[in-house]
């Protein structure tokens, strides 16, 4: 089982879920974070004085699936994630341990 | 038929005539009637103006609410309420006497403590005074609640609320506007002019304000070791803006309303408190766009205050036209004063020093240049006078009174508890429980 991890730009959450949802995705969690890469911030000013914001907002998609999804679920992050902008995001795969379903107590890839 | 009618209509005349007074109309009956109802008027006008300067509470503490951050919240609301309400009972007590009581030297009053011109039987006219008066007092102190947010502990806020409505304030106040009433104050003797107060109540929260910040120090990373301005940003421009427009509504209470007259001659104040807002919004907006590149929301809402506050003293005796320059040149000299303050690394954050301090102290001087009966320099010196009074009697007497303050209890909260918050440390409570109120952006 493999975690991936896609931070996105927040306005493409939606076009991303449904992507992921068509090929079969029944479950992801999302996280609101700031953070920057080659994409800088801007300067701001607040009553005579300036200042940075380096961290930009973004969307952090977490999704738990087995190893034979990841290629398919990247190739649809990636296909709906992409704009020409700099910004646009990165992936990274994670390896999962355990997986474990609270309610009925069901372990491995039965409880992704 | 008609007969039982006729009959029945004339007892009917007849009673109801002996019901009607006995006593035929004079022209000194009619006088005294009319007399009483512009008494009544005087009375509906002065009270519900109190009502919209009461509401100018509601008008500071949004904006301060605003211009801070949400981890200081509940305690940006608590002293808006407290000084409210123990400035009411100061006043009532021992403010009101010292500032309207009779006063034999021109300094200060030495009747009417506990409202003891009030007896049941006697003119009420003092209960409708007093409430105008009181709301005036509590604008004075609020001021300074701003000026003083995000690191002043709440006892000695409380303190400071009590000295302020019950000496600092009404002090002042006896020597310009004592003889509203029984007093007599030496300065307006002299013919000073602030009709509703821009030194009496704004230079005065001003010049206290100033105290304060000075005392208390700036706020933790306000200012680098470089000496460059690090930005605490307000957690909601929203409050802010709308404390703002609850404070210009308020304000047509706290101008016109200074006649105590229900006459025509509120309708130029209006105008004048009106114009001066729309001006300083704008001078303040433009003077922000020209040195930042675009036009800042904090600088203009500072602005619109600045106008209101630079109106204030000449607002009965000023041309609309001069409303107009008057705010203009408010809205300017606040973006200065403001940017001024943060050089010389006194933190306000919100702006109260050179919003009420400085354009208190303009509009006092506009009130002399624009009168319209003419000016002199005796007027603008008589003006001048009073300017400096206030500040020689307010800014060194806050000033020690903050210093004892920190000596004996400390004013100031430990650099834990103002990067923790004062709404946990000083009242246990978080005002936004749904949500996380410290961020990424926060240096302290």
């Amino acid at each position: 089982m493999k975690k991936i991890e896609a931070i996105i730009k927040p306005f493409k959450l939606d076009e991303i879920k449904a992507g992921l949802e068509q090929m079969g995705i029944t479950g992801m969690t999302i996280s609101e974070v700031r953070g920057f890469g080659r994409q800088k911030g801007h300067r701001e000013i607040y009553r005579g004085a300036e200042y940075n914001v380096d961290f930009v907002p973004k969307i952090k998609i977490d999704i738990v699936v087995g190893a034979d999804q990841v290629d398919q679920v990247i190739q649809t992050i990636v296909d709906h994630a992409n704009t020409s902008q700099i910004g646009v995001g990165k992936i990274f795969v994670l390896p999962v341990e355990k997986v474990i379903r609270i309610r009925t107590g069901e372990t491995g890839k039965d409880a992704i | 038929m008609k007969i039982f009618y006729l009959t029945i209509t004339t007892i009917l005349m007849t009673a109801a005539g002996a019901w009607a007074g006995d006593e035929a109309p004079t022209v000194f009956s009619n006088k005294e009637a009319i007399d009483l109802v512009q008494t009544h008027a005087n009375y509906m006008w002065t009270l519900v103006a109190a009502c919209l300067v009461f509401f100018m509470q509601a008008g500071f503490a949004l904006v301060e609410a605003g211009f801070t951050r949400a981890k200081n919240l509940i305690n940006i609301m608590m002293k808006n309420l407290m000084d409210f309400s123990m400035g009411s009972i100061a006043y009532w007590a021992i403010g009101f006497g010292l500032m309207f009581g009779a006063s034999a030297s021109g300094w200060f009053g030495t009747t009417g403590f506990f409202l003891s011109d009030f007896t049941p039987d006697g003119d009420p006219w003092v209960l409708a005074f007093w409430m105008f008066q009181v709301v005036f007092a509590a604008t004075a102190a609020t001021i300074v609640s701003g000026a003083m947010a995000e690191r002043t502990r709440f006892v000695g806020y409380l303190i400071y609320s009590v000295m302020i409505s019950a000496f600092i304030y009404p002090i002042f106040g006896s020597w310009a506007w004592g003889g509203l009433f029984n007093g007599g104050g030496w300065l307006e003797n002299l013919g000073f002019i602030d009709f509703a107060g821009s030194t009496v109540v704004h230079s005065t929260g001003g010049w206290a304000a100033l105290a304060g910040a000075l005392v208390l120090g700036p706020r933790l990373g306000k200012y680098a070791k470089d000496g460059s301005v690090r930005p605490i940003l307000g957690h909601n421009i929203g409050f802010a803006a709308l404390g703002v427009f609850i404070l210009w509504l308020g304000w047509f209470g706290f101008n016109p309303g200074s006649t105590t007259t229900a006459d025509k001659s509120i309708a130029l104040i209006f105008v004048n408190t009106n114009l001066a807002a729309a001006a300083g919004a704008i001078a303040a907006m433009v003077v922000s766009w020209f040195k930042f590149g675009k036009p800042e929301v904090g600088m203009t809402l500072n602005g619109t205050l600045a106008g209101l506050v630079g109106i204030t003293a000449g607002c009965a005796n000023v041309a609309p036209g001069s409303a107009i320059v008057i705010g203009l040149v408010a809205g300017a000299l606040v973006v200065v004063s403001v940017m001024a303050f943060d050089k010389m690394k006194v933190d306000d954050p919100v702006g109260a020093i050179s919003v009420h301090g400085v354009c208190g102290a303009w509009g006092t001087l506009a009130a002399g240049m624009f009168n319209m009966g003419g000016t002199t320099a005796k007027i603008i010196g008589v003006q001048l006078l009073g300017i400096g009074a206030d500040f020689l009697w307010v800014f060194p007497t806050a000033f020690i009174m903050f210093k004892l303050i920190d000596k004996t209890m400390g004013l100031r909260v430990s650099p834990e508890d103002e990067i923790t918050g004062l709404d946990i440390t000083e009242h246990g409570g978080t005002a936004y429980p749904d949500f996380e109120v410290s961020s990424a952006y926060s240096q302290s």
